[in-house]
């Protein structure tokens, strides 16, 4: 249940084709000239820490995720876009458990993992940011860190104490000027809120990140913030799954991009190895780099 | 420009008073709605003494209204998890009314008459306050399941409930009153001699005051574990002597207020002690309804705010998806509320039908109006996640004094009502105003 084996250095550049990493369908080894792993993605040796294989969601008759892969591997970001609508965050959805799949295989660590419901996918590591931040506002910064997996006494009291301790410590490093830890985080600005939102996600040891839309209600100083941290826990090891209609953060964050449109997959690219226009591209018009036309490309400047 | 000065006097002279009464409630850190709700039912205590030409602050009085508060307070502390987590109950004074039923039915009838165990078994009352309980736990099971897993919204549930519950309390006894109850039994329903008496009601004192005392210690103890910032000492020693004035004031009144005269006699002769003239003293202390309504109010007040189960309940108030989300088992504890709630009535009911000392079809009928009224008046948000549990029963204490009160200067009963419900009504939008003004 390994992905197919990929040739370990990238196939010389052939002009006007860029190197696509397309789905990894388990019956069918995807194939084509283009299908070459790009240098900057971790060794094909290493297992991905998360494979998402053939999901699909229907909500009613509309496709919401339809028959979409994707990996992701230590240490590395992958850029989620597409357009509104376009299945991204209905997919991490479907990792992070807050939603069923009808069908398809979750695989953490290699081994094939059953995410019924948020808790599952928290002991596997997975950790989510999610875009409305999913905060009870009428509590205060440490029990919302601490939602679902309190710290208690020996007698199975809330330690409340302990939980503000570190609640201090980890939002500490996110946000030094964060101070309001007695009051219901109702009463706080974005970016505070956004500061528990990311303690929660990252104090129990994450192996696996989903942000969904981090910084889309961020001032420019908070924004660079979550950047410095993103690439912090990268720098750790973590996997980060990055959903972002910001091509531009995307791009300044993401090793790969992997773009979807109206429930599908689109395809999955190197950074590194095209252009902000080629990515336009497959946003808005589904095609992979080497299938857009002059005229298209051009079209996608006016 | 004499006058702007004038006026920019008045602010300076004016600020630093108000600044250093809110940093002081600050430094308390008490929870400014509850003593606004504290002082609201110190104004109506005086009002009422004054109108009435000082009937209202007697310990006959105060010990009855105690008595008479006890059973809508024990069940507002459980409705106040209920509309914290955006639910709730409207079946609470019916399933009172067939838990009250059961229990009278063990004791007058199946026990001793089904069972042929015969009357006043020692165990008769024990038996039948468990099965009563675990009656209510059943009921209000039945109904959270249906709420929470199956998903049909709790107005529709309980108010179904209303109707089922009510229903069958009148099946099991075919419309009878059933009387009398167990004595052991009749005890929890207050009464000279289901009162604790002056000796125990003063240990009752002592432990409150223990309480208080070793809750300051230990909360201080672990703010400096963790380096917190401290109260200051003067807010520490204000609020210990504040609760243990609360709590010797409380007992005092409790035993001043002594046995009837009747039944004291009869205790006279029966213990053969000759009554000494003027007749014989003995302080009633404070009644067993009054025990049970502060026990349970402490144990729901731990629930609530020492526990996951109430972490969970406000977490789900203030925002459901992010409490699923959060990996929280949701409907088991939306679940567990409505269980909690159903043995609160039951509880409820063992003290209602003792004090009445019979069971009737009606125990208990729109007890659910004046429990979720008493929750709300308490500062309890239908908004969902906010809420006390000292508030719902400073509310049903509240609404109580209004009601004697009201009594004592010979107010009409339906004008009686009117003023109840005025009264919900402006606490609860003085409080919305407030609220929004400070938000």
């Amino acid at each position: 249940m390994t992905i197919p084996d990929l040739p370990p250095e990238p196939a010389p550049s052939v002009p006007g084709s860029v190197p696509v990493t397309t789905p990894a369908v388990p019956a069918a080894p995807a194939g084509g000239t283009a299908d070459a792993r790009p240098t900057a993605t971790p060794a094909p040796d290493r297992r991905p820490l998360v494979e998402m294989r053939d999901i699909r969601v229907a909500f009613g008759g509309v496709h919401a995720v339809d028959g979409v892969s994707v990996s992701l591997y230590p240490g590395e970001v992958v850029g989620l876009v597409g357009g509104n609508g376009a299945g991204k965050s209905t997919l991490m959805r479907v990792l992070s458990g807050a939603h069923p799949a009808d069908s398809g295989q979750i695989l953490v660590d290699g081994q094939p993992a059953s995410i019924g419901n948020p808790r599952d996918a928290k002991a596997l590591g997975i950790e989510t940011i999610y875009q409305t931040l999913a905060l009870a506002d009428n509590v205060d910064a440490a029990a919302n860190v601490f939602l679902g997996r309190e710290i208690r006494t020996r007698l199975g009291n809330l330690d409340d104490a302990a939980m503000e301790a570190a609640t201090r410590n980890v939002i500490g490093r996110l946000n030094p000027r964060f101070k309001n830890f007695k009051t219901p985080v109702k009463s706080l600005s974005g970016g505070q809120r956004q500061s528990i939102a990311i303690a929660r996600a990252i104090h129990f040891n994450a192996k696996v990140l989903i942000m969904d839309e981090p910084t889309a209600a961020l001032g420019p100083a908070e924004t660079t913030q979550v950047r410095e941290l993103t690439a912090q826990l990268k720098e750790e090891g973590l996997g980060i799954f990055l959903i972002s209609h910001d091509i531009h953060d995307v791009f300044d964050l993401a090793d790969r991009i992997t773009v979807m449109l109206q429930g599908k997959l689109v395809g999955t690219v190197d950074k590194d190895r095209v252009t902000k226009d080629e990515v336009l591209g497959m946003i808005i018009m589904g095609k992979k780099p080497g299938e857009l036309g002059e005229q298209e490309l051009a079209e996608l400047h006016s | 420009m004499t006058e702007a000065t004038a006026v920019q006097g008045t602010t300076v002279t004016r600020e630093p008073p108000r600044r250093s009464a809110r940093s002081a409630l600050q430094a308390l850190e008490v929870d400014t709605r509850l003593l606004g709700m504290v002082l609201a039912l110190v104004v109506i205590w005086i009002g009422f003494n004054i109108l009435s030409g000082g009937l209202f602050l007697t310990s006959r009085n105060l010990w009855n209204l105690s008595v008479q508060s006890a059973s809508v307070a024990i069940m507002a502390t459980g409705m106040v998890l209920i509309i914290v987590s955006r639910n709730i109950d409207l079946s609470v004074g019916s399933i009172l009314g067939l838990t009250g039923m059961t229990m009278a039915m063990l004791q007058a009838e199946w026990i001793p008459r089904t069972f042929g165990l015969g009357f006043e078994q020692p165990y008769t009352w024990i038996v039948a306050l468990a099965a009563g309980i675990a009656l209510g736990a059943l009921v209000g099971g039945i109904q959270g399941f249906v709420i929470a897993y199956i998903g049909v919204p709790s107005f529709i549930v309980t108010l179904g409930g209303l109707l089922v519950w009510r229903g069958l309390a009148f099946q099991l006894a075919q419309g009878q009153t059933i009387a009398p109850m167990d004595t052991t039994f009749a005890l929890l329903g207050g009464g000279p001699k289901g009162s604790l008496g002056e000796a125990l009601s003063w240990l009752v004192a002592g432990i409150a005051i223990a309480f208080v005392l070793y809750s300051l210690w230990a909360g201080r103890r672990r703010r400096r574990r963790y380096g917190f910032p401290l109260r200051p000492m003067w807010a520490e020693v204000m609020l210990a002597v504040f609760g243990c004035v609360a709590a010797l004031g409380a007992v005092w009144v409790a035993n001043s207020y002594p046995w009837p005269s009747n039944l004291a006699t009869e205790y006279a002769v029966a213990n053969g002690i000759t009554e000494p003239e003027g007749g014989l003293i003995i302080p009633t202390g404070i009644a067993m309804p009054v025990i049970i309504a502060i026990g349970t109010a402490v144990v729901i007040t731990f629930l609530a705010t020492r526990r996951r189960f109430g972490r969970y309940v406000f977490s789900i108030g203030g925002n459901p998806d992010a409490a699923e989300l959060a990996g929280i088992n949701t409907r088991r504890t939306i679940m567990g509320t409505f269980v909690l709630m159903g043995m609160l009535a039951a509880i409820s009911a063992a003290v209602l039908s003792a004090r009445l000392n019979a069971a009737t079809v009606g125990l208990g009928t729109q007890s659910e109006l004046y429990v979720i009224a008493a929750a709300v008046i308490g500062g309890t948000s239908f908004a969902g996640g906010i809420g006390t549990i000292p508030g719902a029963v400073l509310g049903a204490v509240i609404m109580q004094s209004l009601q004697s009160g009201m009594v004592l200067l010979k107010v009409d009963s339906p004008v009686q009502d009117i003023v109840v419900g005025l009264v919900l009504v402006t606490a609860v939008g003085l409080d919305t105003y407030i609220r929004r003004r400070t938000a």
